[in-house]
């Protein structure tokens, strides 16, 4: 029972980082189409200056989680995604670095070098995640002793690289929007107008990678099983659908509410499918990691479960405090003009 | 090169970069703190730019602490799966409890004093500050305890062909840990005094702004001196916990190589030969002084390394070395503080002390880095102190690619590191904001 709780919770936290970094990855990866001049730039970085760092904390406890929680898969996803974890490790380095030089640096070569050190390390991560998940989703080949038999090319198949693809337009789209929320005038159209343009990519993009997960995965297993899962499913084909008709209503904030959902909904999609799996090996199913195999003891995640259950809500509120304190339209004054 | 030898270059090289920051920002962060708590009490203007000047600072190192800890959580899993899966149970949850009560509180509150200058009244903006100190603080407990149940696990079964939990009290209470904690703790300040009074000396050489940097130096020096003596204190109690509970790390602090049944004598020069198992030259031995200072008695039987067979006996000339750095430098603080203690009056006229203090900001560093290194090479062969061994822990993975992640990481954190010591130097000297008109 316990086991399954810190399922839950281990998806719940993965689809709580890739909402939250979402957006601040996202508006990384798109400012070049998005800003003209400096002050756009300016704009950019100040909209997401005070909640990146907060966001990407949320990594840091997923991957805390699964440590405490699920060390065997912790283990064995780390040491196997090996490469493809430490390149992950470099882009976010560089990008979190990037937003404190660049407002340091003085010169405009070593602003624009920065400039395009913040997209790398922006566009990377996004791609990186949805190829490990897409991965994951689709089991990886993982043997008797829970060594990985492959490396980095491994990874980059088919239905990988389109998780890839995916989750950069689903963060694309999402940082649009949360650019949208914060500006006025000009580069608040463009924000509205970039994410109308990406809509269309993104929809066709998630039914073909939908139609290959019945292809390339066993995640409707479950949902064949239990139908009345099936109900979940509606939930990011509603959002999508929102997204959409909220950009038309130009209602910024209810627009990046429904792409944030659609992006909850989407992981927890693939989560609820992998279960009871965390790691399904291709090679043999006998091999997958599952709760039953990788969990901890029961008194550590009754533990765990206790200082969850107290903190993460406390987390969620003092964050929450911090996007309505300060996640207001920028003005010409905040920016120094 | 191996994997396992790979493995352990690029976690000391990791872990020894991010603690350049960690340290700065767990001593500055309080007195910044306490500067910006005297600007909102008396409001007098000189404290709010004290508050921006070192706050500024702290937050240009700030920041690569927070990048460079990421690479500490992910390496137990790339580079040490075969630990991860051994200990996660009791290692990783201490790790998950770090990020959700301390990391994510210090992440998101430094934003908030950040940005939040104009946004928050002057007391929530100061509270904010002392949260970030608060939580720094409580994240170094959490990591601390982590570190200290590798140096004396407790609280553990060994089940299911792995270490689980069994009384989290104990592990939360381990007095080697607490040892460790504090002795870190003070070490920060050292490291917070020394930075802030080096940076102010360097503007009063220049007799620049010398009221700000009075007081900014007479602050640092206060620190300096209480923490100065407390770590000295605290790290001789908690060597005395290391004589108990690791007496090898001991022999190999001290390059004792044979027993001494009825006192151990301290040697003031030795150079350790670890091939022939003794030391080449041993100069100025005082009899009776090591069992004195590791166990309060001269007559105190010391076991010598060759008590343990040589595949778990420690790196000895690492270890002896590290310690004496570490152990030099501590007494030399108490000794730089009493100095300008004594000189307090008239700071700007002793140019002397001024230079030699803006040259002493790299040396809590070296100490605090040498002592990790006590600690955790002195802890070799074992990953976790007599229970597993360091070679046992490392992941399954091919050399190509860690060597590939170690050329890279090393040269990302040398380029990272430049520019970091570059714009730290650029905003120190700029001094602060001028004053109001």
């Amino acid at each position: 029972m316990l086991e399954s709780i810190w399922f839950l919770l281990w998806g719940l936290l993965w689809a709580i980082y890739f909402m939250l970094d979402g957006y601040d990855l996202g508006l990384g990866s798109v400012m070049p189409f998005l800003a003209k001049d400096e002050k756009d730039r300016k704009a950019i970085y100040k909209s997401i200056g005070p909640f990146w760092d907060g966001n990407e904390v949320w990594l840091i406890t997923a991957g805390g989680v699964t440590f405490a929680a699920f060390p065997k898969a912790y283990a064995v996803m780390f040491s196997g995604l090996y490469t493809a974890l430490m390149l992950l490790l470099i882009a976010l380095i560089i990008r979190g670095v990037a937003y404190e030089f660049r407002g340091l640096v003085e010169s405009d070569w070593a602003r624009k070098l920065w400039d395009k050190a913040m997209v790398l390390g922006s566009v990377l991560p996004g791609l990186l995640l949805g190829v490990a998940f897409a991965n994951i989703f689709m089991g990886i080949p993982i043997d008797e002793n829970g060594v990985f038999q492959g490396n980095l090319f491994t990874l980059l198949n088919p239905y990988g690289l389109g998780g890839g693809i995916l989750f950069v337009l689903l963060f694309a789209q999402h940082g649009s929007l949360w650019l949208a929320v914060r500006t006025h005038g000009e580069l608040n159209e463009r924000a509205g107008n970039l994410a109308a343009t990406i809509w269309p990519v993104l929809a066709a993009v998630y039914i073909a990678f939908l139609a290959l997960t019945g292809v390339y995965t066993q995640l409707l297993s479950n949902y064949l099983a239990y139908p009345a899962l099936m109900l979940i499913l509606l939930i990011p084909i509603f959002a999508i659908v929102k997204v959409r008709t909220l950009i038309a209503a130009r209602k910024w904030w209810k627009a990046w509410a429904a792409s944030a959902v659609l992006i909850v909904s989407t992981t927890l999609f693939g989560v609820i499918g992998l279960f009871p799996a965390l790691l399904p090996s291709s090679i043999n199913p006998a091999y997958s990691i599952t709760i039953h195999n990788a969990a901890s003891s029961q008194l550590t995640l009754k533990i765990m479960l206790t200082v969850a259950l107290i903190m993460v809500p406390i987390v969620i509120g003092y964050q929450f405090w911090m996007h309505k304190v300060f996640a207001t339209k920028i003005t010409d004054e905040d920016l120094g003009y | 090169m191996d994997v396992l030898m790979l493995s352990r270059l690029q976690f000391a090289m990791a872990t020894m970069f991010h603690f350049i920051f960690v340290p700065l920002t767990l001593g500055l962060s309080i007195m910044v703190a306490v500067m910006e708590t005297m600007y909102v009490r008396t409001k007098k203007d000189i404290y709010l730019r004290m508050t921006k000047f070192w706050g500024k600072l702290f937050v240009i190192n700030f920041v690569l602490g927070i990048v460079t800890g990421i690479t500490l959580e992910f390496q137990f899993g790339t580079n040490w799966s075969r630990y991860s899966e051994y200990v996660g149970d009791i290692f990783g949850s201490l790790l998950a409890i770090e990020a959700t009560v301390a990391f994510f509180m210090e992440s998101t509150f430094l934003a908030a004093w950040i940005f939040g200058w104009k946004k928050l009244s002057p007391k929530m903006h100061a509270a904010c500050i002392w949260i970030v100190a608060i939580a720094s603080n409580i994240s170094a407990v959490w990591i601390i305890l982590a570190n200290g149940w590798m140096q004396n696990p407790v609280g553990y079964v060994i089940r299911n062909g792995r270490a689980e939990l069994d009384n989290f009290f104990e592990v939360i209470t381990n007095p080697f840990a607490w040892g460790q904690f504090f002795h870190n703790g003070f070490a920060a300040f050292m490291v917070a005094s020394f930075f802030v009074m080096g940076v102010s000396a360097y503007h009063l050489l220049r007799k620049n702004e010398v009221e700000f940097f009075s007081k900014s130096f007479k602050m640092g020096l206060i620190v300096a001196f209480i923490f100065s003596i407390l770590v000295a204190a605290q790290g001789h109690h908690h060597a005395q916990t290391v004589a108990k509970m690791q007496p090898e790390k001991l022999a190999a602090m001290e390059a004792l190589w044979d027993d001494h049944p009825d006192g151990a004598p301290m040697y003031l020069l030795a150079i350790p030969d670890e091939k022939n198992e003794k030391n080449s030259v041993e100069f100025l031995g005082l009899p009776g002084a090591l069992s004195f200072l590791a166990f309060n008695d001269f007559d105190a039987p010391v076991k010598g390394l060759k008590s343990w067979p040589k595949e778990e006996r420690p790196p000895v000339t690492i270890t002896f070395l590290a310690f004496r750095i570490m152990v030099g430098l501590g007494t030399l603080f108490p000794l730089l503080a009493l100095w300008g203690w004594k000189n307090r009056k008239k700071l700007t006229e002793n140019k002397l002390y001024l230079r030699i203090m803006l040259f002493s900001i790299p040396l809590p560093y070296i100490a605090i880095w040498a002592g990790w290194a006590v600690a955790e090479v002195g802890r070799q062969p074992w990953i976790v102190y007599g229970m597993m061994k360091t070679s046992d822990a490392v992941s399954p993975i091919a050399t190509s690619q860690v060597a590939f992640s170690f050329i890279a990481l090393t040269t990302l954190y040398t380029l990272l590191g430049a520019c970091e010591i570059y714009l730290l130097a650029r905003f120190a000297r700029r001094g602060p904001e001028p004053e109001k008109a």
